[in-house]
C-alpha cells in the first residue's frame, strides 16, 4: 500500500514536471528530452498498476522510435537554435485565452474524476488484481487475436498507409546524379552492348565515346 | 491520499491532457512542440484508457490503447513528414511565419 503510494506519487511527480518542462523549455532539444522522461515515467506507471505489455510498448515504441524520430527531425531541421519562448519576447494575446481553455478543460475532466468518486469497488487499489493466473500480455494476446483481429489488422493498415505518406511527402527527385536503372540493365544484350572488331596491323582501335 | 485509487489515475491524466492543451495554446517557437504537445495530450488519453481498464478488470480498454499507440505513431510519422517538406519549402517553422491560409 505504501510502496504504491510513495511510488505513483514519485512517478506522476516526474511526469508533471516533464510535461510542464517539454511546454516551457526554451529550446527544442530539450523539450524532447523532457517528452522521453514524461514517456519513461508514464511506462513505469503502467508497469507499476500491472499493464506491463503496454508499459513496455510505450518504451519500445515512443521512446525507441517516435521520440528519435523527433529528436532526428529537430536537429535535421536546426531549428533547435531559436530560443524565442512563449514567456519572453513581446506580447501575445494567446496565453490568457490558452490558460482559459486548457483550465476549461482541466475543470471538466476533474468533474469527470469526481464522478466517479462515490462507486466505491470501482476505486481503491486493492481491486488491483495482480496476482492472476496468466500474464498481462497472455491476456492480451488472447484478446487481441481472436475477438478484435479486424482491429489490429486494421491498425497494420494505418501503419503502412502512415509509411507510404510520409516516403511520398518528403521524397524529391534530383537531377544530376546517376542513378540506376533497372529496366535498361536487364533489357541490355549482347548485340548493343559488345562490338567485334578487326584490327588491322599497325593501325589501332578508334574508339568512339 | 495513501490509498492510490481510480481517481489518482484519472487527476494524473487529466492534468497531463490539461499541460498538453496549454502547450498548443501558448506555444510560439515552432511546430514541432505542438506537435510534441498533441503526444502528451494522447498520452494522457492512454493513461485514462489504462487507469479505467485495470480497475473495472476488462482488458477491453489495453486493446483500445494499443490502437491509440499505433495512430499516434502514425500521426507523429505524417507530421513530421509535412514539417520537413514545409521546411524544405519555406525555410522556416515558426508559428508566426506560417500565416499562407491568413487563418
Amino acid at each position: 500500500m505504501y510502496t504504491h503510494a510513495f511510488f505513483f506519487y514519485f512517478f506522476s511527480f516526474i511526469a508533471i514536471f516533464s510535461a510542464l518542462m517539454v511546454i516551457t523549455s526554451r529550446s527544442t532539444i530539450n523539450s524532447v528530452f523532457f517528452l522521453i522522461l514524461d514517456f519513461i515515467s508514464v511506462g513505469c506507471l503502467f508497469i507499476m498498476v500491472g499493464a506491463e505489455f503496454l508499459g513496455m510498448i510505450l518504451l519500445i515504441v515512443y521512446v525507441g522510435a517516435v521520440a528519435v524520430l523527433f529528436l532526428f527531425v529537430v536537429m535535421m531541421l536546426n531549428v533547435a537554435e531559436q530560443k524565442q519562448s512563449w514567456f519572453m519576447g513581446k506580447k501575445s494575446t494567446h496565453i490568457p485565452i490558452g490558460l482559459l481553455f486548457s483550465v476549461l478543460i482541466f475543470l471538466e475532466l476533474l468533474v469527470v474524476v469526481g464522478g466517479w468518486k462515490y462507486k466505491e469497488n470501482l476505486m481503491t487499489s486493492s481491486t488491483l488484481n495482480m496476482d492472476k493466473k496468466i500474464s498481462n500480455t497472455h491476456e492480451i494476446g488472447s484478446v487481441m487475436y481472436t475477438d478484435y483481429v479486424l482491429y489490429f489488422q486494421i491498425s497494420g493498415i494505418i501503419l503502412l498507409l502512415s509509411m507510404i505518406g510520409a516516403i511520398i511527402l518528403t521524397y524529391r527527385k534530383r537531377e544530376n546524379i546517376k542513378r540506376q536503372s533497372y529496366f535498361n540493365q536487364i533489357s541490355r544484350e549482347r548485340s548493343s552492348a559488345v562490338e567485334i572488331k578487326e584490327v588491322s596491323f599497325d593501325k589501332g582501335v578508334k574508339i568512339d565515346d | 491520499m495513501i490509498e492510490v485509487g481510480l481517481g489518482h489515475y484519472l487527476s494524473l491524466g487529466a492534468i497531463i491532457f490539461f499541460l498538453g492543451t496549454l502547450g498548443i495554446f501558448l506555444n510560439r517557437k515552432n511546430v514541432i512542440v505542438i506537435l510534441m504537445s498533441i503526444e502528451l495530450i494522447l498520452l494522457a488519453v492512454n493513461i485514462n484508457l489504462i487507469s479505467f481498464s485495470i480497475f473495472s478488470g476488462d482488458i477491453l480498454g489495453q486493446i483500445f490503447t494499443m490502437l491509440t499507440l499505433t495512430v499516434a505513431a502514425a500521426e507523429a510519422a505524417i507530421g513530421l513528414a509535412i514539417i520537413v517538406v514545409y521546411f524544405r519549402n519555406r525555410g522556416s517553422i515558426r508559428v508566426e511565419d506560417i500565416n499562407e491560409m491568413k487563418g
